[in-house]
């Protein structure tokens, strides 16, 4: 999503966001995110204002302050920044990639089921399976933080019974344009 | 909300996990191995936090790394990142001769007898942001500037007035977002007004 995103010529404005909209985000974001209150209102004070950042290919990206928190494609789920989901890992559901895809992945690729279902994989367990369509945190075996974000495109229950094809989307990727945008 | 919901203590926002990230490449150093710039980040890494640098690349550490990867698969990949660490490295080379030949013109144009506009260009040939480089020049003279294509579908930005020695020493002084300019590679040009 940001291969060869160029800040210069794909972000076509920011703005402001209304409050009822920023008040549906921040429902969003609770019903989609496994966060609290709380934490969220330590990572979004409910006082402060959030800037919509419209790029290329509806992708919005929200800022506050100018770091970029969390973005969407089109109306699909809420993802946060990579360095938001280092600072919080608990926020999404984790699955976990072989050594051998981590170059891969790095080189934008998307997550072919084996690279879940090998030794140096993980899927959660069948009473947590995760259903396709939700975002998850990609981490890589032996390494302690993600690596990136995805989107699930089967159910994880499926990735292990088809074994074969693109199990994950990768939205964003450590070293991507998305990372590289520290502040808009 | 319940009684007992309510006695219970306030509730605390879970702290944020702090993550070091390495200064060289930007990834968490664990990830460096896969970067294009190795060699360096295990340079700073060395110096600024030794602890981190035996857990990452001490013998133990790169035995079990190994993990689920056959020896054949890591040698591919050692071999690859010297490759991309060599490329990055020739590419970042001709990236900073690219920058040391290229000028920024300051150019003062007469549009009236009385009235001249400054035109700036070469600016992004120093990674330095157009947009924001006009906002500044905005701010400090109080005056309009934009960023436009001029003839050759070149971007500059053109500011009200004439400017163009405050503009040089804006640039030589490194104000805002004006950083990493040689003041050799700047030239002041004036263009006078066509006889019509
Ligand atoms: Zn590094």
């Amino acid at each position: 999503m940001f291969k060869k995103f160029q800040p210069s010529t794909d972000i076509s404005g920011q703005t402001a966001v209304k409050s009822s909209v920023q008040r549906s985000l921040r429902a969003g974001l609770l019903s989609q995110w496994k966060i609290d209150p709380d934490t969220l209102e330590s990572i979004w004070p409910k006082k402060e204002n959030i800037t919509l950042v419209k790029c290329r290919d509806h992708i919005s990206i929200y800022a506050l302050n100018g770091e970029p928190l969390f973005f969407q494609h089109f109306d699909g789920p809420l993802y946060p920044t990579l360095r938001l989901l280092h600072k919080y890992p608990f926020i999404l559901p984790v699955v976990r990639v072989d050594r051998g895809a981590i170059r891969f992945l790095l080189a934008g690729a998307h997550m072919m089921c084996p690279g879940f279902t090998s030794k140096g994989g993980w899927l959660p367990p069948p009473e947590e399976a995760l259903p396709a369509g939700v975002a998850v945190a990609i981490h890589a075996e032996g390494k302690e933080h993600a690596i990136g974000i995805g989107i699930t495109k089967l159910s994880t229950e499926d990735i292990k019974k088809v074994n074969k094809g693109v199990g994950v989307e990768v939205v964003t990727h450590l070293g991507d344009d998305l990372w590289a945008l520290q502040k808009v | 909300m319940s009684a007992e919901q309510a006695t219970t203590a306030a509730p605390q926002p879970k702290p944020p996990v702090q993550v070091l990230y390495c200064e060289v490449c930007t990834f968490p150093p664990e990830y460096c191995e896969f970067g294009s710039r190795l060699s360096k980040c295990k340079e700073w890494l060395k110096s600024e936090h030794p602890d981190l640098y035996d857990r990452y690349y001490s013998e133990e550490a790169l035995q079990s790394k190994l993990g689920t990867m056959s020896l054949e698969q890591q040698t591919k990949l050692e071999q690859e990142a010297a490759k991309k660490e060599a490329k990055a490295e020739a590419k970042a080379d001709a990236k900073m001769k690219k920058k040391m030949s290229s000028q920024v013109q300051i150019k003062r144009i007469q549009r009236q007898k009385n009235k001249y506009v400054t035109a700036i260009h070469g600016l992004e040939a120093f990674d330095i942001d157009l947009k924001k480089a006009a906002k500044l020049f905005a701010q400090t003279f109080a005056t309009g500037a934009s960023v436009t294509k001029n003839a050759q579908g070149l971007d500059e930005i053109v500011v009200q007035g004439d400017v163009s020695d405050e503009v040089f020493d804006m640039i030589r002084e490194e104000k805002g977002v004006l950083k990493g300019v040689p003041e050799s590679n700047v030239e002041l040009i004036e263009e006078k007004k066509k006889k019509s």
